[in-house]
């Protein structure tokens, strides 16, 4: 089964194995991964579901769409260039075995 | 407005707040109220056995067939634990007494509060006509209404859906997506008629036809017809029969109002609330599609029934329950999507305003800036999340916009957005 290794800003890390087709969004939001909001539900709206993904991973991820290229302009964190992604947007299975994504600080804006 | 007081309740201890509703809003509370540093009892009721989801998936992926059948929860299961909160899984309010300030529960509980925020949410309207009681007509609001209609997909062929709004057009664009013939009659001269521009709702009903979805307009639903109980298809207000294995019924919602009669407080379309979301009881608030509110935007009073919504309204009253009275002024905002095709609307669109275009419709990828004479209401984007970030930057910090810069496809919209 795909895992996802959850990494919080403090260095503690959470895996949690799902089935294909998981996105890293909902495998956060049902397991309880603080840190996670997913506050629209998977649809690129909120941008609470940012996490930054290790360099090694980045190949196999699938290309950002334009709403997902302008709703991470919207992050609380600051967005990485390279490494900030949607945890909605990024569906574990064929090509993406396994991923590891760090956790920003923040997801909403206090 | 102090924050929320140390009385005490009928176990012993201090009164708490106690939230009617597992939804959007109610869930939202509790969790802002200990974010906020809350430390008192928290009691959320609700209705639904179910573990706490979001509904806006319910019309849309989760009847595909490609994703997860299961629901997207909105907390996972530990969450009440890990906040201290008691969570009163498929239990209601039955109750509320003002006067002592107790509420009673289907499972017998006798609760006091300190403060009692009703977050009911609404539940659809009924469609009262001969045939409505037959199996095979569906409504879409809970997951087990769900959950029954993802069964019937996988056998019905035709579908009707009767209301051309939001969640009816998203069951037929899924619907449609699974080779189900869907026809939808919408009684209005165009679809999403009441919350959209006119070219607008040109656009989806273009799209729906290209998706062969059947739109009938100025067509209401007479009777519904039935062999051995189930229903075989219905009848439009103008004579013509329709055949159908399945029929969805989107004809809107109604608050659900009835603890706040109880408590006493103003009820009109919606539970009423001030500003800071209190109703007319000091100890009573209302957040969520069940209350109407005055809208900062639109200078109205308005009942939203959205995501959005539900999330602000439910951070902001945990401000004002832990001290910090302070006012819900958020930009509205809201998606849908229909199909391959999302719509994202910031603010509220004035449907009889004056509609501008940005950008071409037949590219798929546009907006319209709604305007009242001069001043800029609402805007829709279709698959142009860019438009539709700038467009709520823009009304949520009132920047002066205008027509001609709206209209302006060369005009840096972002740009100037951001520069607030
Ligand atoms: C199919 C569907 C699709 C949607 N799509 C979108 C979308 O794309 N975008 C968007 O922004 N919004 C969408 N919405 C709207 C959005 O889901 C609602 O606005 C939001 O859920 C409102 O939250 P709420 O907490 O106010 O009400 P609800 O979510 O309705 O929650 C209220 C809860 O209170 C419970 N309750 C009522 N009375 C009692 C009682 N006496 N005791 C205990 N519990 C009680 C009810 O059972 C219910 O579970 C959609 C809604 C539906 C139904
Ligand atoms: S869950 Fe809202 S953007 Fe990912």
């Amino acid at each position: 089964m795909p895992s996802i290794t959850y990494v919080h800003p403090n260095g503690d890390e959470q895996v949690i194995e799902v089935v294909p087709g998981t996105s890293v969004m909902r495998a956060a939001v049902t397991n309880g991964v603080d840190g996670i909001v997913g506050e629209c539900g998977g649809q690129a709206m909120c941008a609470t579901c940012h996490v930054y993904v290790r360099d090694e991973f980045l190949a196999a991820l699938a290309p950002m769409n334009d709403d997902e290229e302008e709703m991470l302009e919207e992050t609380a964190a600051p967005r990485d260039e390279e490494r900030s992604r949607l945890g909605c947007q990024l569906k574990m299975g064929s090509r993406l075995e396994s991923i590891v994504v760090d956790l920003p600080s923040m997801q909403v804006e206090e | 407005m102090g924050g929320v007081g140390a009385e005490r309740r009928p176990d012993g201890g201090a009164p708490g707040v106690v939230i009617v509703g597992g939804g959007q809003a109610g869930i939202q509370l509790a969790d802002s109220l200990r974010t906020e540093g809350y430390n008192g009892p928290i009691d959320v009721f609700a209705t639904e056995a179910h573990l706490p989801y979001q509904r806006p998936p319910l019309s849309k992926d989760f009847l595909g067939t490609a994703d997860d059948p299961s629901a997207l929860p909105l907390r996972a299961e530990k969450f009440f634990a890990e906040r201290d909160i008691t969570f009163h899984r498929g239990v209601s309010v039955t109750g509320v007494d003002a006067a002592t300030r107790l509420i009673t529960s289907s499972a017998g509980d006798v609760l006091g509060y300190a403060a009692l925020v009703l977050a009911t949410g609404a539940r659809n309207r009924q469609l009262a006509i001969d045939g409505a009681e037959l199996e095979g007509v569906h409504y879409l609001r809970t997951l087990d209404d769900a959950t029954a209609l993802r069964v019937e997909l996988e056998r019905a062929r035709t579908a009707l859906v009767v209301g051309g709004g939001f969640i009816g057009l998203e069951f037929a664009a899924s619907a449609s997506q699974r080779g189900v013939a869907v026809t939808v009659l919408e009684r209005g001269e165009r679809i999403m008629g009441r919350v959209l521009s006119e070219p607008m709702s040109q656009h989806f009903s273009q799209l729906h036809g290209d998706a062969s979805v059947a739109i009938r307009l100025g067509e209401g639903i007479a009777r519904l017809t039935g062999v051995d109980g189930h229903v075989t298809g219905g009848v439009g207000t103008s004579g013509a029969l329709y055949a159908a294995d399945l029929v969805v019924v989107g004809i809107g919602v109604e608050p659900n109002v009835e603890l706040g009669r109880m408590a006493g407080v103003g009820v009109s379309n919606g539970i009423e609330v001030d500003s800071y979301l209190r109703t007319s009881d000091p100890f009573v608030y209302a957040i969520g599609d069940c209350c109407s509110y005055p809208n900062a935007h639109t200078g109205t009073i308005t009942r939203l029934e959205s995501v959005q919504n539900a999330v602000d309204q439910a951070k902001v009253l945990a401000k004002t329950l832990t001290g910090q009275p302070t006012e819900y002024v958020e930009l509205p905002w809201f998606w849908s999507q229909q199909g391959a095709d999302k719509l994202q609307i910031a603010g509220i669109v004035d449907v009889a305003g004056d509609p501008v275009l940005r950008g071409d419709p037949a590219c798929g990828k546009f907006s319209v800036f709604c305007f009242r004479g001069d001043h800029l209401l609402g805007v829709e984007s279709v698959n142009n999340t860019a438009d539709h970030l700038a467009a709520r930057r823009i009304l949520s910090h009132h920047l002066p916009l205008t027509v001609a810069q709206a209209a302006d496809p060369l005009f840096d919209l972002k740009a100037y957005s951001r520069a607030a």
